[in-house]
């Protein structure tokens, strides 16, 4: 299979308004994989999704098979919540999917709560986005009334409810624990973990918390297979990757792709090349929070391990041959991410970029643990004053010295996510900052 | 001033919510977004309204109301207009589009317009990345927005405004 071709297990129905409705939905062979799942046994279907490699589609990339197998073996009740909460700077695919195929998210959470024994799952959808909101609440209706969720789910004995879920304007809760606790009607503090959801989680049962992607993943397992999903990926990874890609391309767009594409071949074969004739100067693979790529580094595919692993990604340094240590001798290159891809052309001004990113963290930690409640503020303070050419001498040491006491210092990943692109960019264009804060000292001088 | 209480139909729905979670404080969001519908915006007589339908003490809901950013304290205009400035939107010029709108009503990010016909807020990502720059009033999508298009398309929201609090 080419690799530039989309191929296309989760965004088939995009464009076909008909598929909205159950009946639609249905005629296009919805609901299918449902009804054979209920006549397996759960521990079956969890079999088939460990076997299919299927990985987590939120930002992590953790297998969902082997963390639906952390659900103790005695739990009584348990949650499935679907993380509707889609924040991450460059991502733009969660919405996408519930708003043309909301009952293909719906069989996914079905699917998934009988594996896991689950009989009321939620649908945390992010506040803000009122249209899908209305489209979700309506198909979720649409299900009950055409007996697919209840008492008696497709005629079975499963009972099963879903409650769709408002969130109100807050990136943090898309983290798993701040959004158990802003589900739970509090304020959105991330958890301490352990204990993790899977055994501890939502009103203190072990819970499941899956992204959008991810579980619209999953009826195609149960229906193919887990191991035609598996032979679809590539390595450790199976199945198709969405690809929100944004900023400087031709032609912008959600694009579901097989995993093995590279940045290269995404840019220059997918969406049409750099606009107005430039050349590309860096590239965010997945999500704002994720270290940069330069020109050199985009002939690696964007699957989850290559990121992380490829020796042709330059290593992130704390400062310059300093190796930042993600621990256990792990060292960061960078990583897939939410499938955010923002493509920066050679005009583009990275201080003033990654001043902005910066800005956003700051604005969105929840102020529970000093670090990150600080040093995003410092970080968005500095880089905008180098940004803006009123940078002091040593400002670049003080970003990173800050950036590095964030880096796994806090009870969550938003501090991390705040300190790995900053020192992304000051790894790999180093000489844009130096050259800013050369022209505001002469300036000042 | 005195709060008018829950009419009928929202406290038909807030029971309606309150069956869908095993206790009164998980229904804390609904209840607000339900209450922000009904009122407009959460002042502090509307949020101890709330507190005592879901008999939690007022601090709990009123540490909730100030966690999160759409819990709006002040009354806002008709149209809430969220201009995304984030990464993929500025790499487009939003905030280009976020210039042309403060032109054009004369007021900054945080501001309502006298005649109360606008609130301007200068949003984060709202993923809608691909179609940069853009910016959401109520359920409607403004996407890849051109800043000599806004005059229009404001005076458009003026004529049919959409709400935001559902
Ligand atoms: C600051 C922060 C924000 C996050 N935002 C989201 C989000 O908006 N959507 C999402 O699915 N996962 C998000 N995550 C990841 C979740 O914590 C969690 O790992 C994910 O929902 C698990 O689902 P998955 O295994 O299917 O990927 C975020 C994580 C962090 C640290
Ligand atoms: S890392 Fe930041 S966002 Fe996460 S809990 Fe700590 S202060 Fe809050
Ligand atoms: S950056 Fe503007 S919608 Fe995502």
């Amino acid at each position: 299979m080419p690799a530039t071709r989309e191929t296309r297990l989760v965004t088939k129905r995009f464009g076909d308004e008909q598929a909205k409705t159950l009946a639609g939905y249905v005629a296009s062979g919805g609901y299918q994989a449902l009804k054979k799942a209920l006549g397996m046994q759960p521990a079956a279907i969890l079999d088939e999704v460990k076997k299919s490699n299927l990985r987590g589609r939120g930002g992590a990339g953790f297998p969902t098979g082997m963390k639906w197998g952390f659900i103790p073996k005695d739990a009584k009740t348990t949650y499935l919540v679907c993380n509707a909460d889609e924040s991450e700077p460059g991502t733009c695919k969660d919405r996408e999917l519930m708003y043309w195929d909301p009952h293909l998210l719906i069989e996914g959470m079905a699917i998934a709560s009988f594996a896991l024994g689950c009989h009321h799952a939620y649908l945390y959808i992010r506040g803000e986005m009122m249209r899908e909101h209305a489209v979700m609440q309506a198909a979720v209706d649409e299900a009950y009334r055409g007996g697919l969720l209840g008492k008696r789910v497709a005629g079975s004995g499963y009972e099963l409810d879903i409650t769709v879920h408002r969130g109100a304007g807050a990136y943090i809760c898309g983290e798993e624990t701040s959004l158990l606790n802003s589900l739970e009607g509090r304020r959105g503090w991330p958890r301490m973990k352990p204990p993790f959801p899977a055994v501890k989680g939502l009103f203190g049962q072990p819970t499941i918390v899956n992204n959008v992607e991810t579980l619209m993943n999953v009826p195609f397992i149960v229906e193919q297979g887990g191991g035609v999903f598996a032979e679809l990926g590539m390595g450790r990874s199976g199945g198709t990757r969405i690809l929100c890609v944004s900023g400087h391309v031709n032609r912008p767009g959600v694009y579901e792709l097989p995993l093995g594409i590279t940045t290269r071949q995404l840019i220059d074969e997918v969406c049409g090349g750099i606009w107005k004739g430039r050349k590309v100067k860096a590239v965010i693979p997945g999500g704002s929070s994720m270290p940069p790529l330069d020109e050199s580094e985009l002939d690696v595919p964007i699957e989850f391990d290559a990121l992380m692993t490829d020796p042709r990604i330059k290593e992130v340094e704390v400062r310059p041959g300093v190796k930042f240590d993600l621990g256990g001798g792990k060292t960061l290159r960078t990583m897939a991410g939410s499938g955010g891809v923002v493509v920066m052309d050679d005009q583009a001004d990275l201080p003033a970029i990654c001043a902005r990113i910066m800005q956003f963290y700051a604005h969105e930690s929840c102020g529970q643990c000093t670090p990150c409640r600080e040093g995003t503020g410092w970080l968005a303070r500095i880089s905008q004053r180098v940004a803006d050419g009123r940078g002091l001498p040593g400002d670049l040491e003080l970003m990173e010295s800050i950036a590095h006491g964030i880096g796994g210092n806090t009870i969550c990943a938003l501090g991390d996510a705040a300190a790995w692109p900053m020192l992304g960019f000051l790894t790999k264009f180093r000489g844009e900052f130096e050259a800013k804060l050369a022209a505001s000292v002469a300036g000042a001088a | 001033m005195q709060t008018a209480p829950l009419s009928d139909a929202a406290k038909q729905k807030l029971n309606a919510v309150l069956s869908r979670y095993p206790n009164a404080m998980a229904a804390c969001l609904p209840a607000l977004h339900l209450a922000r519908a009904e009122y407009g915006h959460l002042g502090d007589d509307v949020v101890k309204l709330v507190a005592d339908h879901l008999a939690l003490p007022v601090a709990h809901v009123h540490g909730v109301v100030t966690f999160y950013t759409m819990f709006r304290r002040e009354p806002s205009g008709q149209n809430v207009l969220r201009v995304c400035t984030n990464i993929s939107c500025m790499l487009r010029g939003g905030y280009e589009i976020l210039g042309a709108v403060e032109r054009e009503l004369g007021i900054k990010p945080g501001q309502t317009t006298p005649d109360g016909c606008f609130t301007l807020i200068e949003e984060e990502c709202l993923a809608a990345c691909a179609n940069a720059p853009m910016m959401i009033c109520g359920a409607r999508y403004f996407l890849d927005l051109v800043p000599e298009k806004m005059p229009e398309l404001l005076a458009e929201l003026r004529q049919t405004p959409q709400t935001e609090l559902v």
